[in-house]
C-alpha cells in the first residue's frame, strides 16, 4: 500500500494538470499525476512536425477511413492526417449527443495543451461582476485581484506574447515582446483605432507562443505547425513546460493509461483518502492514497469522475449536492463573422508563418453601450494573400494558368467573432449507465443548446464585423454564420462551478469541493461564466492559486 | 478552388455508402497514363516540372480511392471514359494521340464547361468530372516537393516574421 501512497494526486495531465502537478511538486509535495491516455513524449514524440507537405499522403485531406473513424472529429477542421494520433478514439470511448454537441477529446499525455489555440488573456472584473450584475448563475466568489498575482505567476513561467495596451476589459500582463501585425492588419488597427476612439480597438493576438528563448525553451520558428506539437518547445504544452518543471523536482510520478474511475471518499473524515484507476491496457484496478487530490480531467471529464465518486453517500456523486454538479454546460458561441478584399498592398508579402492572428477585445455593452442582449464577444482574425487554391476561372489550364498561380493573389481579411454563452442550469451532462465504454465504464449524455441571448448577439457579431472591415477600406465584404453547435469552441466550461454558497455551486472560492475539502476542480468545469476571451490562462491562474492554497491549508492541517 | 474538395468534404455529417466499389481494380496502368498526361495538360512542364514529373496519374486514382465517396468514385471513372469520347468526337481521335496545342484547347473548353456548370450546380446535382481532374491536379502538384520548392518558394524553418516584405511581379508564392 506504501507504494500507492502520494501527498498529491492530479487528474489528467493537460494544461490544468500539468500546473498542478508543476505546482504541487515544487512545494515539495510527492506527487503522482494519472493521465487515461498514452504518453508522448516532448519532441521525440511528435512524429509528423517534421514532415514537409508532400510526406503527408493525402496532402492533409480526408480520406474516407479517417471520415469513418472519427464521426464528430470531422466536423471540424481538427481532423487532419497530420495529428490524427492527438485525438480519441471515437468507437472506444462514444458519448451520447441529446442535443447535438461536439466534443473533441485528446486522451493522451499533454491532452489538449498539444493541440490548443494558445491565444492568452486575461479576463476583468468586467467579467468577474457580470453574473451577480446581471442575476445570472451565480455570482463568480472571486474578483480580479485575488487572480491578477496569479496570471503574473503562470505568464512568466508559461511565456505569453503580447501588447500592452492599458484596457481595463482586457487587462496586461507580463508579456514577451509582441508578434508583429503584416502591412494590412496595421493599417486596419489603426483606421479602427481612430474611427472607434479607442473605444474599440485592434491588437495583436496575445498567444502562448514564445517570441525569444525561454526558460530553457527555443522560440517559435515561425512554422505554424503548432498543433503536430513542437520540436522547438516554441509554444507551451504540458510536455514543453510544466511537465519537465514537475520531472525536474524529482517528485513527480506520471502514470499513463491511468482512468480515474472514482475519487474514494471517506465518511468519517469527510475527504478524499484517494482515487481508484482503472489501468486501460491491462483491465486491472488500483487504488492511490494521497492527503489531496486535484480534479484536472477536462471539464466534462471531471464531472464524470465526480458523478461516478460516493455515489453511496450522494446518489448524484461527490460534489452532487447543491444539484449543480454537470449542470451549466458552457461554450464559446462562434463560427460568424465577415470578410473581404483590400486593394493597394499588391507590392507587399510577409516572411514566414505566424500562429497567430490579431484580436479586437470585447467592446459590446460595455459603458454606455446597450444591446438586445448581455455580455459581448471578441474578434479574432488576419490578413493574409491567397495562394494556389484560389480559383483563376477565367485562366482554365495550362502553362499560363499554372504560372499565375505560383504568384501569390490578392489580398483579404477576415475577422470571426467569439462570443459569451450564458450559464443555464438545463444545459447538462449526465452518466449514462446504460451505454457503457470499451472498459465497461458508463458514458456522457450531453444535453445543452445555444438560446436567445446567444443568438441575438450573432447578429451583432456578423454586423459589426462588416462594418468595422468597411470603415478600414476592406471592399467586397461579406458576413458569415456557418452554424454553431455547442461544444465545438472546445472551450467547455461549466459542469462543477465555483461559488459562495453550497446550496447553489459545487466548489468555494479556493475551487475546493464543498463537499469534500481535500477534491480541487481546477479546469474548465469550475467555471461560473465563459467571459468571451479564450479560457486557458484562466485555467493555468487558478490551478497554480488552489495548489498555494492546498499547501498552505495542508501545512495548517485544515485539509 | 476553394477550401473544401470535392468528396474530401469537411462538414458533411451523413452515412457513408455501404456500396462502395474497390476502385483499386477499377484504375489500371493505362489510366494513370491517361491521368498523368491529362494532369500534365492543366499542370505542364515550363521553366518548372510539370504534373506527369510528379506522377500526378497515381496520385489522382490514390486519392480518388481513399478519399471519394462512392458516388464520386463513380462519376470520375465514368468520367476518365467521357472526356475521351469528348475528345474523339472533336478532334477525330484518343486524347493520347492529340498534340499538345490539341490537348490543350480540348481541355479549355472543357475546362469552361466545368465551370458552367459548377456555377449553377445545386448540392444534389453531381460533382463534374473535369472538375475533380482539375482539383487533384492542383492539390497534388502544388503539395508535390517540385511544386513547393521550385514552382513555389518553400520555408520550412522561416525563423521569424515580418509583416511587410516587398513584392514585385514574378516573385513566387509561399507554398505554405
Amino acid at each position: 500500500m506504501s507504494n500507492n501512497t502520494y501527498d498529491a494526486i492530479v487528474i489528467g495531465s493537460g494544461i490544468s494538470g500539468g500546473w498542478a502537478a508543476k505546482e504541487l511538486t515544487e512545494r515539495g509535495l510527492k506527487t503522482i499525476m494519472l493521465e487515461r491516455g498514452k504518453n508522448i513524449e516532448h519532441i521525440t514524440g511528435y512524429v509528423t512536425a517534421n514532415k514537409d507537405p508532400w510526406e503527408f499522403k493525402y496532402r492533409l485531406s480526408r480520406s474516407q477511413q479517417m471520415l469513418n473513424d472519427h464521426p464528430v472529429l470531422k466536423r471540424d477542421y481538427v481532423l487532419s492526417e497530420a495529428n490524427l494520433d492527438y485525438w480519441v478514439n471515437e468507437h472506444e470511448s462514444p458519448y451520447t449527443e441529446v442535443k447535438p454537441f461536439d466534443w473533441f477529446r485528446g486522451y493522451h499525455v499533454g491532452g489538449r495543451s498539444l493541440m490548443w489555440g494558445r491565444q492568452s488573456y486575461r479576463w476583468s472584473d468586467l467579467d468577474f461582476e457580470a453574473n451577480g450584475k446581471d442575476g445570472v448563475g451565480v455570482d463568480w466568489p472571486i474578483r480580479y485581484a485575488d487572480l491578477a498575482p496569479w496570471y503574473s505567476h503562470v505568464e512568466k513561467f508559461a511565456g505569453i506574447s503580447g501588447s500592452k495596451e492599458g484596457l481595463s476589459q482586457l487587462p496586461d500582463g507580463e508579456f514577451l515582446p509582441a508578434m508583429e501585425m503584416n502591412c494590412v492588419e496595421k493599417d486596419v488597427s489603426a483606421r479602427i483605432n481612430s474611427q472607434y476612439k479607442d473605444l474599440r480597438k485592434m491588437i495583436i493576438g496575445r498567444t502562448a507562443n514564445i517570441t525569444v528563448p525561454h526558460n530553457g525553451r527555443t522560440n517559435c520558428q515561425y512554422r505554424n505547425k503548432c498543433a503536430l506539437g513542437c520540436p522547438f518547445g516554441g509554444y507551451f504544452s504540458t510536455q514543453s513546460s510544466t511537465l519537465p518543471a514537475a520531472m525536474a523536482t524529482g517528485k513527480l510520478t506520471l502514470r499513463p493509461f491511468s482512468i480515474v474511475t472514482k475519487i474514494l471518499y471517506d465518511k468519517d473524515t469527510k475527504k478524499a483518502k484517494g482515487v481508484e484507476v482503472l489501468d486501460a491496457e491491462t483491465n486491472q484496478t488500483y487504488e492511490y492514497y494521497a492527503k489531496v487530490v486535484f480534479v484536472c480531467a477536462s471539464t466534462l471529464n471531471s464531472a464524470w469522475v465526480l458523478m461516478n465518486s460516493a455515489t453511496d453517500i450522494w446518489p448524484g456523486g461527490l460534489g452532487s449536492s447543491s444539484g449543480e454538479l454537470g449542470h451549466n454546460l458552457m461554450d464559446h458561441h462562434f463560427k460568424c463573422g465577415a470578410n473581404g478584399e483590400m486593394e493597394g498592398y499588391e507590392d507587399k508579402y510577409y516572411y514566414g508563418r505566424r500562429a497567430n492572428g490579431i484580436y479586437i477585445p470585447r467592446f459590446r455593452n460595455i459603458g454606455n453601450d446597450k444591446r438586445d442582449y448581455i455580455r459581448g464577444f471578441g474578434y479574432q482574425g488576419s490578413a493574409s494573400r491567397s495562394g494556389w487554391h484560389r480559383e483563376i476561372a477565367e485562366m482554365g489550364i495550362g502553362a499560363d494558368f499554372k504560372e499565375a498561380l505560383t504568384e501569390p493573389g490578392g489580398w483579404s481579411m477576415g475577422i470571426g467573432a467569439f462570443g459569451e454563452t450564458l450559464p443555464y442550469h438545463e444545459n447538462h451532462m449526465y452518466l449514462d449507465k446504460t451505454k457503457k465504454d470499451k472498459w465497461g465504464l458508463p458514458t456522457i449524455a450531453i444535453d445543452a443548446e445555444i438560446k436567445e441571448n446567444e443568438k441575438k448577439m450573432r447578429v451583432d457579431m456578423m454586423a459589426d464585423a462588416k462594418e468595422m472591415l468597411e470603415i478600414a477600406g476592406v471592399k467586397n465584404v461579406k458576413t458569415y454564420d456557418t452554424g454553431y453547435t455547442l461544444g465545438a469552441g472546445i472551450h467547455e466550461m461549466g459542469t462543477a462551478r465555483m461559488g459562495r454558497d453550497p446550496k447553489t455551486s459545487v466548489l468555494n472560492k479556493w475551487n475546493q469541493v464543498w463537499d469534500a475539502q481535500n477534491v480541487y476542480v481546477t479546469d474548465g468545469a469550475s467555471m461560473a461564466s465563459t467571459a468571451c476571451q479564450n479560457p486557458s490562462l484562466t485555467y493555468m491562474a487558478l490551478t497554480a492559486r488552489a495548489v498555494d492554497h492546498a499547501v498552505s491549508e495542508l501545512k495548517k492541517r485544515n485539509i | 478552388m476553394g477550401g473544401t474538395l470535392i468528396g474530401m468534404d469537411y462538414l458533411v455529417s451523413g452515412c457513408q455508402n455501404p456500396a462502395a466499389k474497390n476502385v483499386s481494380v477499377l484504375f489500371d496502368k493505362d489510366h494513370v497514363k491517361f491521368l498523368d498526361e491529362v494532369g500534365d495538360t492543366i499542370i505542364p512542364k515550363t521553366k518548372t516540372p510539370g504534373a506527369k514529373d510528379v506522377h500526378i496519374g497515381a496520385f489522382m486514382a490514390m486519392m480518388v480511392k481513399d478519399c471519394y465517396k462512392a458516388d464520386d468514385q463513380q462519376i470520375f471513372m465514368k468520367g476518365i471514359a467521357k472526356l475521351n469520347d469528348e475528345c474523339n468526337k472533336q478532334n477525330g481521335k484518343d486524347f493520347l494521340a492529340c498534340t499538345p496545342a490539341q490537348r490543350t484547347a480540348f481541355l479549355n473548353a472543357l475546362d469552361k464547361e466545368q465551370v458552367a456548370y459548377t456555377k449553377t450546380k445545386t448540392e444534389d446535382q453531381p460533382n463534374h468530372y473535369f472538375r475533380m481532374i482539375k482539383e487533384l491536379t492542383l492539390l497534388g502538384y502544388f503539395t508535390s516537393e517540385p511544386g513547393c520548392t521550385q514552382a513555389l518558394r518553400y520555408l520550412p524553418v522561416p525563423g521569424k516574421f515580418e509583416g511587410s516584405i516587398p513584392y514585385k511581379k514574378g516573385d513566387k508564392a509561399w507554398a505554405t
